[in-house]
């Protein structure tokens, strides 16, 4: 009882796929955390376009290139949807945290409502922006 | 196959004590971000190739500097904190502790810089 295979389990998310099939659930609990770790890129982008700004024209005129060219609007449009999706799973966790909405029926329609709203979200914005800019 | 008890084996390696103020943190920030990105991306967005004297004027206003310098400085804590539960989760022992001084290293970095280059533009 004590010594049954300690310490050589394997553990999540490295079960995923593997041992345990994919399901909403989980799928949109790690993306989750690899939408708020990947916005790390976007931010480094925001700063650089900052710092940019205050130094000098010609420093502005290279980041404004580098954000605006399609590579830098790929991973901007990117940045959005995993700003968005990590907002609306954020935003499930706080209903969950309250002891809500943890029923499967519920987790699931919480899951496809942080999917599909937010690839509306992002693509609504990247539209708004184009309108504006 | 030791004789060491279950209790004896569990004894002194308890919670880190520090989870539900962790939790919190997150859940202030989380509640304050929900309102500072949208403002951050509707303010930020539409500045986005326009010319660097429209740049300059428009962030030299309160409002859009001001909302910037609150997302990037509550994004950086919230992401501080967010990316140390995952670096613990995933990373062990003295890789995992040298990841979490990096991750923060480099949340407060980009805080501080991105805060000195609104700070300049605005001032």
């Amino acid at each position: 009882m004590a010594d049954v295979n300690r310490g050589n389990r394997p553990l999540s998310p490295f079960m995923l796929g593997q041992y345990y099939k994919l399901q909403l659930t989980s799928v949109t609990s790690i993306l989750t955390r690899i939408t708020g770790l990947s916005l790390l890129a976007g931010t480094v982008l925001v700063v650089w376009w900052f710092l940019a700004a205050a130094t000098s024209p010609e420093a502005f005129a290279w980041a404004d290139w580098a954000l605006t060219s399609w590579l830098g609007d790929l991973v901007l449009f990117l940045s959005v949807w995993a700003l968005w999706y990590h907002s609306l799973a954020g935003i499930r966790h706080l209903i969950w945290d309250t002891g809500r909405g943890l029923d499967l029926p519920t987790a699931y329609k919480l899951g496809w409502t942080v999917v599909i709203g937010s690839v509306v979200l992002a693509v609504l914005t990247a539209i708004i922006m184009l309108v504006w800019g | 196959m030791d004789y060491v008890t279950d209790r004896k084996r569990a004894e002194g390696l308890g919670s880190a004590k520090s989870g539900t103020a962790h939790h919190w943190s997150m859940t202030v920030t989380s509640w304050a971000l929900i309102v500072l990105v949208p403002l951050f991306v509707f303010t930020f967005g539409p500045m986005l190739g326009k010319s660097h004297e429209a740049v300059l004027a428009y962030f030299a206003r309160p409002f859009p500097a001001i909302v910037a310098a609150l997302t990037l400085l509550v994004g950086m804590h919230h992401f501080r904190k967010g990316a140390q539960t995952a670096v613990e989760d995933y990373v062990h022992g003295g890789t995992g502790r040298f990841t979490i001084i990096a991750v923060t290293c480099v949340a407060y970095a980009l805080a501080a810089a991105g805060l000195f280059a609104i700070a300049k533009i605005a001032l």
